[in-house]
């Protein structure tokens, strides 16, 4: 295994502060996590471990996980290498990419892998979709692969098809992005180039870095974000109009607010963006002016308005509270920083809640739910299902209390205890409940999708791509079909004449038909497997079931 | 397995009856007789009278022009199967009851020599002197060197016990055929390939001598022929005439499956095959192209050479062996076939019976049978043989009245039905004429015949074949569909019983010379089985109406072979049916331990050859007591044997299993158990090896797995959540440090897990690397090396990383940390205070157990209301609330059994609905439960 636990599509190969060695927070991870776990497993009855108890405050949770669904799972094979990339095609399928180069496009209900895509000769290292235009003949919806070896692949997502590859870059590319408005896509490596549909190159700016852009995002007024290094660019691009036929692309503005390497980048809505850094600096910018709306760079200090900058700096390991990835609602925009998971309200501008430690490691991934859940996975191989609750009568201590005291618990209480405190009070404030955990991969879990019919997809380190489901969802799923088999076979015979003699279960043939495929009734065949039953040691008879009216 | 013997006589006991609530009864169609003398003290298995061979085996002998009858192989090839018993003597004996009209030559009003496309034979016949009773199957193979082409061959299996070469005659007739049809088709290639090597010979001498006459004609141009001219002349005129007549021949080799092959009763799998070699051979018969290209190829390096035309009888030269005759592959596939019917037919007639009846009941509960039988993989031509049973619907016959009266003796009662398509004869010494009358005064009452007309039935279909020998009886012989043996049968009958008899047997007396032979029925027919037979064979069983007590006429019940069959001459007495012992058997050695009762019937002398009485109970027990001490007196290991539950030669009723399984499971999971007895030991070693990973399949691994999951439950006090672990789904992981101690129990627990499909069980032996998360998706159980190096940190970690999948059951330290069970199922399922001691017992009560649980899945699954609502509204909270009163009010099932059945019905619903079987894992399917730790 490649123990290359850095996200390359967001980072980049910046060099620069990063963290240690890949091997030995692996391994660390593995230590503390043997720990943990030892804990979190209730030997309850006469239990002789000893148990370890952790300086660290990671939240556990035991063994009986009532709320949390995921009660199946299906391991997916087929990489030979980190599985980074999952991109949803459609409503039952997608598609899995990584370091072997190959892309698989799965079947979410089934977990059955549809199609391989072999073509890139090295890693891939940005992966998305191209849906396709109503207007367009071209029904079938395209997938765009970047990778290591300086090529991009499109795909047709329902054949497999290589419908062609491009080869004159000058760099890796990173990063991809549809501007579907324009029907145009971008790809951002050194630099950055605009290409249509039919992959001509429209334009290109010119070389902007060595680093190249790490990400990549969409603003109004045609225009897009590029994170490169610690600089915010952001270009304006040039559709033909009357006057000129050409496209062009043009540098509007560098942010340069932040301190370190930018490593995420996500839209919030149409007005704004946010940007997190290397060292934990979180600015929520304004998509039009590109200004900045709220600065948050303490994540530890729930209160926005501290100054506390030069203290700060002081203690925190930076890859502590490196923020990996943003996720956002309407309300709130979600942050892995570091370890930890951060709700950042929008409209109070304020950090709401927080799970310092909510992994042994590294947070590389989040998303929200529909269900004010939140799903989170880390480095240190687990997936952890969140839930935001809201606690009202909270609201006279500050959240995170127990960091205080580790920080000099006197100079911040004293300035919490300002303004900021009567905004707490009437605000409400919430917390993250850990509802529950997924253990399946053995290394770093990279990404997951989440399908809201299908349950979750995980993928990770260990080359394996885990399909979660929900298990008493799938049992009735299958009974479904089942029964929709037993009246297919059914209907088939009847069709055949075959119709068995005498019994019909019920007034429709229908219901009876599932039972005919059997050749028997369930009641005369239990009844005939009890006669065989000859060592009866069960007292009661039993009865077969009838129907409930 | 459903059923078994033992686990019937099991429920006798009487503290069952004492219990309020009757179970119910064994449908009458699934039972088989019972040892009828279980509560007398004697052993069902201890049985054998004199015979001199320690088990069934198969023997191949032939008619050597040279030599006479001598004995080829046999199988299993190993000198202790058949000890002291002669087979030179018995070889001699089958070899001189070849009913077929095998006449190969210059038929008249023929010009080339014709070969008869000869059917086999199929015989049953009883050495009542050796103590054996052989199903002989007669065939002739093709050998250009050979007499008239031919070369009789024979393939018999022995065995002691008669009733089990008459009733699984079908089966025996099946099987064998098929070897035979392996044979000749090899034959056949080799014989196409001899011809063609002749004829290259031919048309090479006949070029030479053309060319010789050409010089002799061209240096002699006096205008008259020298003689040697002359003889040059008559040589290749009679090199002419041989090449048309072995064209002729290879022609009609070459014919031969076309003609054949239709009427063939193979299954579809061997159908194939054949029709493999018959399309090849189809082109073959085709003599010019791609045949001859063929056989080219076959022999590319094949240089003809001088060769006389006539062919010379050679008798000083030796004859070819039967694998040259054959193609070795052909041999070699029929070598294996053979095996196969040895351990197909191995065992008790009784434990035959049961396993056959119990493989059709699994047949037909084909949605679930998968879970916990491993019989599922057993060939499919088994499986479409006895798919005949169950379908054939029982109402073609009467309610069973034989049941009423004579439960017990069923075996016989299939007899006779078997019978019923096939002709009865008897052929008596003329000594025993006294006898004879002597039971004619019986015999008559039911079925008065005119004896010269079967005498000359007999001379017709025996085309004086028995020729001399003291003691043979010929105890069948199916001649089902040619015309002529219904005519003959007729004839036979001269005074119809009633018109049920009247087609169901024809029994006759004859007498011939010195000899005593017996033929009870021939069959000389390709097509065995004729329609009408086949419809009645399954239900054979309870089809009375074929039990004609006259004949009983026809069976000769050996006083000294097994116990059952005494049970069968009891009751045979009962209903005053008259019964022939033959006393030959029973022998100097009974008359020296015995004082028999004075009963005249019963004294007689070994010449006296055959007396028939009615049986008289106190002599019953007698000859049980007897049998008891011979035994004893005769073979002390088999005392052994019984000892420790059956003896050794009856294992292994599911045939093919044997073959398949073992491979992987090796003798070390057993290896600490009690050192098994020779015999077993050549069982194991004649094993073939197999692509198939399966666990345990036959009984000897079932009865090994079954004593050491009985120890474990005695042992462990927990073991009642490692099975409720195994029975959900939920992997277990055996840790230790010694492999044998892992691989033993693993092997033991495996009876508890559930298969996915109709492939091997989800059961991992032994593990020493650490576990995956595809390792609990895949296995089920899992024997896991404990390393005691850092490197065993690996796997220890693992294992509490993934602790939410799996219990963990710790040999070292005793322990087992797995979720809480309190259930009923599993108590009943694994009692430590059982009363079961032996594996096989045990074995047998678990998958009873388990079938009981597979038919509450089953009916779980497939019940539409509780899966599907009724109606649109209707919420899921109200679907899953009458699951979960279905599951605990008509299911009966309490706490986590619930989590069981859930499991199994997931299996099921997964196996219903694959396409292929076997292509993929199911999902892992676990639960958030908390676990708890047991130690001793």
């Amino acid at each position: 295994m490649k123990a290359n636990c850095s996200s390359p599509g967001e980072t980049g190969e910046t060099g620069s502060p990063h963290p240690p060695g890949p091997q030995s927070p692996l391994h660390q991870r593995h230590l503390d996590l043997g720990s943990g776990l030892g804990r979190s497993s209730s030997w309850t009855c006469c239990s002789s471990t000893s148990q370890i108890m952790e300086k660290s405050p990671l939240q556990t949770i035991g063994e009986e996980q009532t709320q949390n669904p995921y009660t199946e799972l299906l391991v997916l094979k087929a990489h030979h290498d980190i599985v980074r990339f999952l991109v949803q095609l459609d409503d039952y399928r997608f598609a899995s990419a990584g370091d072997d180069g190959i892309v698989v496009v799965w079947n979410a209900q089934t977990g059955e892998k549809l199609l391989e895509l072999n073509g890139h000769t090295q890693k891939i290292t940005a992966i998305i979709t191209f849906p396709s235009l109503e207007s367009c003949e071209e029904k079938n919806q395209l997938i765009l692969t970047a990778s290591a070896d300086r090529t991009v692949i499109v795909w047709d997502s329902d054949t497999g098809r290589q419908v062609q590859r491009i080869s004159c870059f000058q760099s890796t590319v990173k990063c991809l992005t549809v501007l579907q408005r324009l029907d145009v896509w971008l790809s951002g490596g050194n630099d950055l180039c605009v290409w249509n549909r039919k992959l001509d190159l429209l334009c290109k700016t010119s070389h902007l870095s060595d680093t190249g852009i790490s990400a990549l995002v969409e603003i109004p007024k045609n225009c897009v974000v590029a994170a490169v290094g610690k600089e915010l660019i952001i270009f304006r691009l040039v559709a033909p109009t009357e006057g000129s036929l050409e496209w062009d692309i043009l540098e509007i503005k560098h942010l340069l607010d932040h301190q370190d390497n930018i490593l995420s980048l996500i839209n919030v809505n149409d007005l704004s963006f946010v940007t997190g850094s290397h060292i934990g600096e979180l600015i929520i910018w304004d998509a039009l002016d590109w200004t900045m709306q709220a600065y948050e760079r303490n994540f530890w200090d729930p209160s926005p308005q501290l100054d506390t900058q030069q203290e700060i700096k002081l203690c925190q390991k930076s890859n502590d509270i490196s923020i990996h990835h943003f996720t956002c609602d309407e309300e709130n925009v979600f942050a892995a920083v570091g370890r930890g998971l951060y709700v950042y309200n929008l409209h109070m501008k304020r950090v709401i809640a927080c799970q310092k430690t909510a992994h042994d490691s590294s947070v590389l991934h989040i998303a929200k739910l529909p269900n004010r859940q939140l799903i989170s996975c880390s480095e240190d191989g687990s997936v952890r299902i969140w839930e935001l609750r809201e606690k009202q009568q909270l609201a006279a201590e500050p959240v995170p209390t127990g960091f205080f005291n580790m920080w000099g618990f006197g100079r911040v209480n004293k300035q919490a205890s300002q303004p900021v405190k009567k905004q707490q009070e009437n605000a409400t404030s919430c917390s993250l409940e850990l509802i529950g955990d997924l253990i399946g991969h053995s290394s770093s879990v990279e990404m997951f999708l989440y399908f809201e019919d299908h349950g979750l997809v995980t993928c990770s380190a260990d080359h394996l791509i885990i399909l979660w489901k929900n298990g008493e969802r799938e049992s009735g799923l299958r009974s479904l079909r089942l029964f929709q088999k037993l009246e297919e076979n059914g209907r088939k015979q009847w069709r055949a004449g075959r119709r068995q003699h005498g019994w019909s279960c019920g007034r429709h043939w229908k219901s009876g038909s599932w039972l005919r495929s059997l050749g028997t009734r369930p009641e005369e065949w239990f009844q005939n497997s009890l006669k065989i039953h000859i060592l009866q040691t069960e007292r009661r008879p039993l009865s077969p079931g009838k129907p409930v009216a | 397995m459903i059923s078994a013997p033992d686990v019937v006589a099991f429920t006798k006991e009487e503290e069952y009856e004492e219990e309020p609530y009757n179970e119910p009864a064994l449908p009458e169609e699934y039972s088989v007789p019972l040892f009828p003398f279980a509560n007398q003290g004697a052993n069902p298995w201890s049985k054998l009278s004199g015979a001199k061979f320690s088990r069934d085996f198969i023997l191949i002998s032939e008619f050597s022009e040279q030599v006479g009858p001598q004995p080829l192989l046999t199988i299993p090839n190993d000198t202790k199967v058949f000890g002291t018993f002669d087979l030179n003597y018995f070889s001699l004996r089958i070899m001189s009851v070849d009913y077929q009209a095998s006449f190969v030559g210059h038929p008249p009003g023929s010009a080339y020599p014709k070969l008869n496309f000869v059917e086999d034979s199929k015989v049953v016949l009883g050495d009542s002197k050796e103590g054996a009773f052989a199903y002989v199957h007669h065939l002739t193979l093709y050998d250009l060197e050979a007499r008239g082409f031919v070369r009789p061959f024979c393939m018999a299996y022995i065995s002691a016990d008669q009733h089990k070469i008459m009733q699984q005659f079908q089966e025996l007739s099946a099987e064998f055929s098929r070897a035979s049809e392996c044979l000749k088709t090899g034959n056949r290639k080799a014989f196409a390939g001899e011809l063609e090597k002749k004829l290259k010979d031919l048309d090479y001498t006949r070029t030479v001598l053309h060319t010789e006459t050409e010089i002799q004609k061209k240096a002699n141009d006096k205008g008259f022929y020298s003689s040697q001219a002359i003889e040059k002349a008559n040589e290749l005129a009679s090199v002419e005439k041989s090449i048309i007549e072995h064209q002729d021949l290879l022609k009609q080799i070459r014919s031969y499956p076309h003609r054949k092959l239709k009427g063939c009763d193979l299954c579809p799998g061997e159908m194939e095959h054949i029709q493999d070699q018959a399309s090849q051979a189809s082109t073959t018969s085709n003599p010019d192209e791609s045949a001859d290209t063929d056989l080219y190829t076959c022999r590319p390096a094949y240089t003809p050479k001088l060769i006389k035309a006539k062919s010379t009888k050679c008798f000083d030269k030796k004859l070819k062996t039967l694998e040259e005759l054959c193609d070795t592959e052909y041999f070699t596939q029929t070598l294996t076939q053979l095996s196969h019917i040895e351990h197909m037919f191995r065992g008790d007639l009784c434990y035959l019976l049961t396993s056959q009846i119990d493989r059709a009941l699994l047949k037909q509960q084909h949605i679930t049978n998968f879970l916990f039988e491993d019989f599922v993989e057993v060939d499919d031509r088994m499986v479409e043989k006895q798919e005949s049973i169950p379908s054939k619907p029982s109402q073609d016959r009467p309610p069973s009245r034989s049941l009423e009266e004579c439960p017990i003796p069923k075996v016989l009662i299939s007899v006779g039905s078997y019978k019923s398509s096939v002709e009865s004869v008897l052929i008596k010494m003329e000594q025993e004429l006294g006898d004879e009358e002597y039971k004619e005064v019986e015999v008559t009452e039911l079925s008065s015949f005119d004896p010269q007309e079967n005498l000359d039935y007999l001379d017709m279909d025996m085309k004086g074949s028995i020729s001399s020998g003291e003691s043979i009886e010929v105890l069948g012989m199916e001649k089902s569909t040619s015309v002529l043996s219904k005519s003959d049968s007729q004839a036979s009958l001269t005074v119809p019983l009633s018109p049920q008899v009247v087609r169901s047997k024809a029994v006759s007396h004859r007498t011939i010379s010195e000899d005593s032979i017996e033929v009870l029925s021939t069959c000389p027919s390709e097509a065995l089985i004729p329609d009408d037979f086949k419809a009645s064979y399954p239900s054979a069983i309870n089809e009375e109406e074929s039990y004609p007590d006259g004949n009983e006429g026809a069976i000769h019940f050996q006083a000294s072979i097994s116990p059952p069959e005494l049970g069968e001459t009891e009751e045979g007495s009962m209903e005053n049916t008259p019964s022939q012992i033959d006393s030959c058997c029973i022998g100097k050695e009974s008359d020296g331990q015995l004082v028999l009762p004075s009963s005249p019937a019963h004294t007689h002398s070994d010449e006296d050859g055959v007396v028939s009485s009615p049986p008289q109970r106190h002599r019953q027990k007698d000859q049980g007591f007897r049998v008891d001490f011979s035994m004893e007196n005769a073979s002390p290991s088999s005392r052994d044997d019984s000892c420790e539950g059956f003896p050794a030669y009856e294992l292994d009723p599911s045939h093919l299993l044997a073959n398949r399984d073992i491979s992987k499971t090796s003798l070390d999971n057993y290896s600490d158990t009690t050192s098994y007895v020779s015999s077993v030991a050549s069982t194991s070693s004649d094993r073939i090896p197999s692509a198939y990973p399966a666990g345990l399949s036959s009984d000897r691994h079932k009865k090994r797995a079954g004593q050491n999951a009985l120890k474990f439950i005695r042992q462990y006090p927990f073991a009642h959540p490692a099975i409720y672990s195994l029975l959900s789904g939920r992997t277990l992981v055996v840790l230790g440090e010694d492999e044998a101690i892992v691989r033993k129990l693993v092997t033991a627990l495996a009876i508890f897990v559930p298969s996915y499909g109709c492939y091997a069980k989800p059961v991992k032996h032994w593990a020493s690397s650490p576990l995956h998360i595809m390792d609990f998706q895949k296995w089920k159980l899992i024997g896991l090396q404990r390393v005691a190096s850092p490197a065993g940190a690996g796997t220890l970690h693992a294992l509490s990383r993934y602790s939410r999948y799996t219990s963990i059951l710790d040999l070292d330290n005793k322990t087992l940390r797995c979720p809480l069970y309190r259930g009923t199922l599993v108590p009943r399922l694994a009692d430590h205070r059982t009363q079961i001691k032996r594996g096989s017992t045990y074995y047998l009560h678990v998958q009873s157990m388990l079938t009981q649980l597979c038919s509450k899945a089953f009916v779980y699954t497939f019940c539409h209301h509780l899966h599907l609502p009724t109606h649109d509204k209707e919420t899921e909270e109200l679907l899953a609330s009458r699951q979960a009163s279905f599951l605990k009010l008509t299911l009966g099932l309490v706490n986590e059994d619930v989590r069981v059945v859930q499991y199994l019905a997931e299996l099921l619903k997964l196996h219903y609905m694959q396409e292929s079987p076997g292509t993929s894992h199911p999902m892992l399917g676990f639960d958030y439960v908390p676990s708890f730790l047991y130690k001793i």
